[in-house]
């Protein structure tokens, strides 16, 4: 049943992905290890789109990767299941709201949980990175210099602080324009 | 049921009209919720921020379940949340339906490979912008960098190396206090009036030796 294992899967990256959207990114590239919902070369696809459509890229992300395994019901699915744990634990701590944040427990496991959700983003990204560009044709590893060069040349015109407000959308298109004249 | 529906469409148009999830959507919520409704204040809204950042889950989302329980109770959390996710879920499905069928198209398959590039360098700018933000002492570079070796090399799944993680900051909280503890504890036998500010430094200065383990 397909929806339930949706909801399986949703449900405990709502309650696990800690520090919003990029901390679901991890999670997404473990479920097609067990589900053949997609492929871990899907999420370079997903991450796209969620990036330049309006909305949470969490949700975007749960949106696509749900619509994936069962179509637009599927989407659905995905993300009721990836909101709701949140929608419980606010509800019940939102009467103790100061109790909460201020409780040194907390406090003091976020203060760890925030790093470790870093180093799992670190190696999820090690994995698009893998996926998107050092694979080649028959899944083996491959090395092209133009592709690894123009990924430098973007992160770093990213970092360039006049360039740093422009919206994630416009280097989007900016990839497709390269990738249609360069024929990637 | 009027306010319902002014929760659902209020996050409807927040949902709708920012791009990019957690503190991009700010600015938005704050326009429409405080400065148009005023439904919260701005504190109020920080405060809900704060929280949202350290409760599981969507940042974004999270804030606007807190003002929706904040309006309305339970019910009114979930007409906010849904407003918040409604425009999601209809322009991603649109969206991945149309990608999905061109994709044996040769120009979108190109455009796809450019994209691709783009998105490893933008999630390479996430890594730095979280790195600089989580990873501020030793013992924050180590657990990151042991999280990263074990999703690496280990099958051992993303949700136990969260909890893993909780559980060490527990740890380290415990050995501060056991340590603040004992240092007060000879402070007092010692006849110290300042014991207080001893203990102080040394539980400091245990928390950098916690560290550096």
């Amino acid at each position: 049943m397909v929806f339930l294992e949706l909801f399986i899967e949703f449900f405990q990256i709502g309650l696990f992905a800690i520090g919003g959207g990029p901390a679901t990114i991890p999670f997404l590239m473990d479920i097609p290890t067990r589900r053949d919902w997609y492929e871990v070369a899907d999420v370079t696809n997903m991450l796209a789109v969620s990036e330049s459509t309006p909305g949470p890229i969490g949700i975007n992300m749960a949106t696509y990767a749900g619509f994936k395994a069962a179509g637009f019901l599927g989407g659905i699915v995905a993300t009721f299941s990836l909101v709701l744990p949140s929608l419980i634990v606010i509800v019940l701590i939102a009467k103790i709201l100061d109790k909460f944040s201020k409780n040194k427990y907390i406090q003091s496991s976020f203060g760890t949980i925030r790093p470790a959700v870093t180093g799992l983003i670190a190696t999820a990204v090690i994995g698009i990175f893998q996926t998107a560009i050092f694979t080649g044709a028959e899944g083996k590893f491959v090395f092209p210099i133009f592709s690894v060069v123009l990924c430098v040349l973007f992160f770093v015109l990213m970092n360039v602080k006049k360039l740093k407000k422009l919206h994630p959308a416009f280097w989007i298109l900016c990839g497709a324009i390269i990738g249609i004249v360069f024929k990637l | 049921m009027r306010e319902l529906f002014e929760l659902y469409f209020a996050f409807f148009r927040i949902g709708g009209l920012t791009f990019g999830g957690g503190l991009t959507m700010l600015p938005m919520l704050k326009h429409e919720l405080v400065e148009k409704k005023n439904w919260v204040t701005e504190e109020e809204l920080l405060d809900y921020y704060a929280v949202g950042q350290c409760t599981p889950g969507i940042i974004a989302v999270n804030v606007s379940t807190f003002i929706g329980y904040k309006r309305r109770n339970i019910i009114g959390s979930i007409f906010s949340t849904l407003g918040m996710i409604s425009p999601s879920l209809i322009i991603v499905s649109i969206l991945a339906m149309f990608l999905e069928q061109f994709m044996s198209n040769q120009t979108v398959a190109h455009a796809v490979g450019g994209i691709k590039i783009v998105v490893c360098a933008l999630m390479l700018c996430t890594v730095v912008t979280m790195a600089k933000k989580t990873v501020k002492n030793v013992l924050a570079a180590i657990i990151c960098g042991v999280a990263c070796l074990m999703s690496l090399f280990t099958p051992v799944p993303t949700v136990l190396l969260v909890i893993a993680a909780a559980i060490v900051g527990i740890i380290v909280l415990k050995i501060g206090e056991h340590k603040k503890a004992s240092v007060s504890e000879a402070a007092t036998k010692g006849g110290a009036n300042n014991g207080a500010a001893v203990a102080d430094k040394d539980a400091n200065s245990g928390d950098n030796k916690g560290g550096q383990k």
